[in-house]
């Protein structure tokens, strides 16, 4: 194993560390694969990332219709497309300039789709009002976290700013946050009680991060990733009275709110909890919440558009907010017009309809059907055991290593989840992130597997992971 | 009703948040734009104004000005967006076996999937490859590729590998005067420090190495200087820089330990006669070793300018030269932060850097449309330069390349205190004046950046040519008033 020779000094940090080594093995793997070497498997199987396209399902037929009749208008003059398409695409053509979505468009996107999100988030949250001009629209919410990263953290002073932010967290925000100069306030979920919010815990992090910086904003994602966990209602009030009394920016990402399937769960977004919580509260406490393309069902991560809706800004700062924008030009247009459709899809009545709200239904199924396997495979197997899922694309299952498992990690210098994870991939080509990427409490390990994969891609997972687990719990015991 | 109803001072105000932001300025969208845009508005309502439409001439967007996108490229990006057309006998051969090409590199055959932070392997490739070709073999690695979001992004990216140190060693990067002010307000943004060095406007905006060395010296008594930025063909001022001169900022760059970023993207965009457009990489490479080995540079193109004018996709990448391994790990953990450029910008720079061939279907109508638009751009460029250089009162560089005229106005002498009174720097007077009277929407050169006492404009060569005619007509009109106005 020279190559984990190579990398294991590497994986002694936590935080995306390991995600080069174990995707440039994966690939390292498939390469060897392509050129004949034998292996067990034939091929590398990908459940690594939250990336639906990749994992093999379609994109929506009716979003792609009007992105190609948007990008070659010359479409508009064929039979082929449904009516509805041909509208949407002819209605969003008029907005850009020129009546080519080559154009640039105003910095936080166009005015229509703007008003189209605000008006989707109005429905969204039973009437609560929304104006188009608190949106940004992005490239995706990587992006407006940063823009709103860049506004509040203070990366020359002394005492660094802090952002308080939950544990398990994915990586590429910590990756943002440090690039940004943020001092890292970790706050613990509670996997016991299904990866829950406490206040406690919040407090005792700000309390001891005080300490060291100048804490400023709690990052709150809802659902979760990885841990597909969704707040209570009364969660998000707990929450916003303590952002309201320790004077916190709350940050929202709320990226996974159309991915809810547990039996008897309920997305509350944390506008309409913060509407709903008397005026000192929801006309003081600054909100910023964000939605993007990729983890819906649409899941069109490649095209790259999000927004964030802003919640008692102060208006000179968000200003100043455009002006950062503005020296970005514009988020990418195809991406703004699949952000329309997300907003506004076909309704019933519409020709395309039928085929849209199957597609979708066929998402939601597969993904219901898939959780319900792991938890069937997971029941079985001695040593991983996982939270109840709720929503999102992900499961965050716990690994119980045995102690010699643990040693063994230890005298190679690594996590044992990394190890786990790549010997996993030798051994069964299957791809899944360890924990120690995404933080967990000390002497816990995790894996984080995607479950919005096709049912037969799923249960290939299931069996290889079942495989390599029962002989590694086997080895070590 | 809470009883608890103190005023809560917010978090996030003008005194907290990051002071750098409020160092940001961005004039293309600037002040000017959004008066514009109001003004729209207020005509779409039915206010009278001494004119009809309001002309932005501000911002070099193509499409917005009428250009037509190229039909084959679109051709491509509609087949990788809804693959169900390939069966349609509407679309041509090539355009059918590119996008298959293409959705073959993408995740499960889509530009929905998330590519590799550094963008698609087999796009990378055949950038590299376009590089090779269009700089007569010389060797590109498609590792040393970056996808990037318009060539902003990669821009930014470098700039803020680049920025670090505090006080004396803090980092002073180059930047000609005038410039394209997302470098000036990147640096703002990164807190680092901006080293101007003057282009020559008596000389078509050439760019002298004494000044650039003048500037340095400077610099170096109070940062530490590390990057030497250059637009070429300029922006603001569309100067095709020579060989030599090309020749000569390499070597000062390897005799000062500076690191080049060179912006390229409007590597097409040349029509004055005798100017070539030479890659920065090339000039190096037949520089020899003792220069190709060492000097770091970073070169810069988009999707959005030459003949394509595809703003709206954000498309582009950059080209890294010896960069040291250490700072490439670093660059690559950096882009992995946004996760991946938008896919349909990658496709599109892919058919841009692999257009059809003689031997294909569309190569004809592919040429034609290519240049009808160049040879558009180079009438546009030429009737602007001349009829605003017979304008008493504006003096116009000939405009060798790029998409903009950056005239000199002579302002009488009682204008400026005018301007003065409201706040406004001088040619932001002129230009705001300009843009109510007129609805012509320009950019003051103060937002580009000027010799002390000088005022310029920057005006795009976009739109269409009796558009254009109009507005050159309407801007002599103008001046002509504004001199006797403020005499």
């Amino acid at each position: 194993m020279s190559f984990l020779k190579e990398i294991s000094p590497l994986v002694m940090n936590n935080f995306l560390s390991g995600t080069d080594v174990l995707s440039r093995y994966a690939a390292q793997i498939t390469a060897e694969i392509q050129q004949g070497e034998r292996r067990n498997y034939n091929e590398v199987l990908d459940l690594s990332s939250g990336d639906l396209h990749r994992g093999g399902i379609k994109p929506i037929t009716f979003v792609r219709q009007v992105l190609a009749a948007c990008v070659y208008p010359a479409l508009l003059e064929d039979d082929s497309l449904p009516l509805d398409v041909k509208q949407r695409a002819q209605s969003l053509l008029r907005e850009c300039e020129g009546g080519s979505v080559g154009s640039y468009t105003d910095s936080s996107g166009l005015a229509k789709i703007k008003h189209c999100v605000s008006q989707f988030i109005t429905r969204r949250d039973g009437g609560v009002p929304s104006s188009p001009n608190n949106f940004f629209i992005n490239s995706g919410s990587q992006t407006a976290l940063m823009i709103m990263l860049k506004l509040l953290i203070r990366s020359e002073d002394s005492c660094r700013t802090g952002v308080l932010i939950p544990v398990p967290t994915y990586a590429s925000f910590t990756l943002a946050l440090e690039k940004q100069g943020a001092a890292i306030i970790p706050y613990y979920l509670c996997e016991e009680q299904g990866w829950t919010l406490q206040v406690e815990e919040l407090r005792k992090a700000l309390h001891t991060g005080r300490n060291t910086c100048n804490p400023v904003a709690l990052y709150i994602c809802n659902p979760g990733n990885p841990t597909g966990h969704i707040q209570s209602r009364k969660s998000i009030e707990e929450v916003i009275c303590f952002a309201a009394e320790e004077r916190l920016f709350i940050l929202a990402d709320e990226v996974c709110q159309s991915l809810v399937y547990g039996d008897d769960t309920e997305f509350y977004s944390y506008k309409k909890v913060l509407s709903e919580m008397g005026s000192t509260i929801s006309s003081t406490v600054e909100l910023a919440s964000f939605n993007s393309l990729s983890k819906s069902f649409m899941g069109e991560c490649g095209l790259r558009g999000g927004y964030v809706e802003l919640v008692n800004l102060d208006p000179a700062v968000k200003e100043y907010g455009r002006r950062l924008l503005s020296t970005r030009s514009c988020p990418p247009v195809v991406g703004q017009i699949a952000l329309d459709l997300m907003a506004d899809p076909p309704k019933s009545g519409d020709p395309s309809f039928p085929t849209f709200s199957e597609e979708v239904q066929s998402i939601k199924n597969m993904i219901v059907k898939n959780t319900g396997r792991i938890q069937e495979v997971f029941a079985e197997l001695p040593g991983i055991s996982c939270q109840p899922l709720k929503a999102g694309f992900f499961v965050f299952p716990c690994l119980h290593f045995p102690p010699k498992a643990i040693q063994w990690a230890k005298k190679r210098q690594m996590e044992p989840d990394m190890l786990y994870c790549l010997h996993l991939l030798e051994e069964t080509g299957l791809h899944v992130r360890p924990g120690c990427e995404y933080g967990q409490r000390k002497d816990s390990y995790h894996i984080r597997l995607f479950v919005a994969t096709q049912e037969n891609i799923m249960e290939d997972a299931l069996q290889r992971l079942k495989m390599f687990h029962m002989r590694f719990m086997k080895e070590f015991s | 009703m809470s009883e608890n109803c103190e005023y809560r001072e917010r978090v996030l105000t003008m005194d907290t948040m990051n002071p750098n932001v409020k160092r940001v300025e961005y004039a293309v969208r600037g002040p000017i734009v959004q008066r514009a845009v109001q003004i729209e508005r207020e005509l779409m309502m039915g206010i009278k104004k001494p004119f009809t439409e309001v002309i932005k001439a501000n911002i070099g967007d193509c499409h917005a000005m009428g250009q037509k996108p190229i039909t084959f490229f679109r051709q491509v990006l509609a087949l990788c967006s809804y693959p169900d057309l390939l069966e349609d006998s509407k679309f041509p051969e090539d355009a059918k076996s590119r996008a298959c090409r293409i959705l073959q590199a993408c995740g499960g055959g889509s530009l929905g999937a998330y590519s590799t932070s550094q963008g698609i392997e087999l796009i990378r490739q055949d950038v590299a490859r376009y590089i090779e070709r269009r700089d007569g073999g010389i060797t590109s690695h498609p590792d040393n590729i970056y996808l990037s979001t318009g060539a902003s992004d990669a821009i930014m990216t470098m700039l803020k590998l680049l920025v670090s140190g505090e006080g004396m060693s803090r980092t002073g990067v180059m930047i000609s005067i005038p410039q394209y002010p997302l470098y000036s307000a990147a640096l703002a943004e990164l807190g680092a420090v901006q080293i101007s060095y003057y282009l020559d406007e008596d000389n078509c905006w050439s760019l002298d190495i004494s000044e650039l060395q003048r500037a340095l010296q400077e610099a170096k008594k109070h940062c530490s200087p590390r990057a030497l930025c250059i637009i070429n063909p300029g922006n603001p001022t569309g100067q095709v820089q020579s060989r030599q001169c090309i020749e000569d900022v390499i070597r000062f760059a390897a005799a000062e330990n500076l690191f080049l970023m060179a912006d390229e993207v409007y590597q097409d965009n040349v029509y004055a006669d005798g100017c070539t457009f030479h890659s920065f990489k090339k000039v190096l490479f037949e520089m020899g070793p003792e220069y190709s080995e060492k000097v770091e540079l970073a070169s810069f193109h988009s999707t959005s300018k030459c003949y394509m004018g595809e703003c709206g996709f954000r498309g582009g990448y950059m080209e890294v030269v010896n960069l040291d391994p250490e700072v490439k790990v670093q660059l690559t953990k950096l882009v992995s932060v946004r996760l991946c450029p938008p896919v349909p910008g990658q496709a599109l720079l892919d058919v841009v850097v692999n257009p059809p061939q003689p031997d294909e279907p569309s190569y004809d109508t592919f040429i034609k449309e290519r240049t009808d638009t160049l040879a558009t751009l180079a009438e546009k460029a030429n009737m602007t330069q001349d009829i605003l250089n017979q304008v008493p009162g504006i003096k116009c560089n000939p405009v060798q390349g790029a998409m903009y005229t950056f005239p000199r106005i002579h302002l009488p002498p009682k204008a400026i205190p005018e301007a003065k009174e409201k706040g406004q720097a001088p040619d932001m007077f002129y230009c705001m004046k300009l843009l109510e009277e007129t609805g012509i929407c320009l950019v003051p050169g103060s937002g580009f950046g000027q010799r002390d006492g000088t005022y310029h404009f920057r005006m795009t060569i976009l739109p269409s040519k009796e558009k254009l005619k109009i507005v050159l007509a309407k801007i002599k009109e103008f001046q002509q008033h504004f001199m006797e106005q403020y005499s």
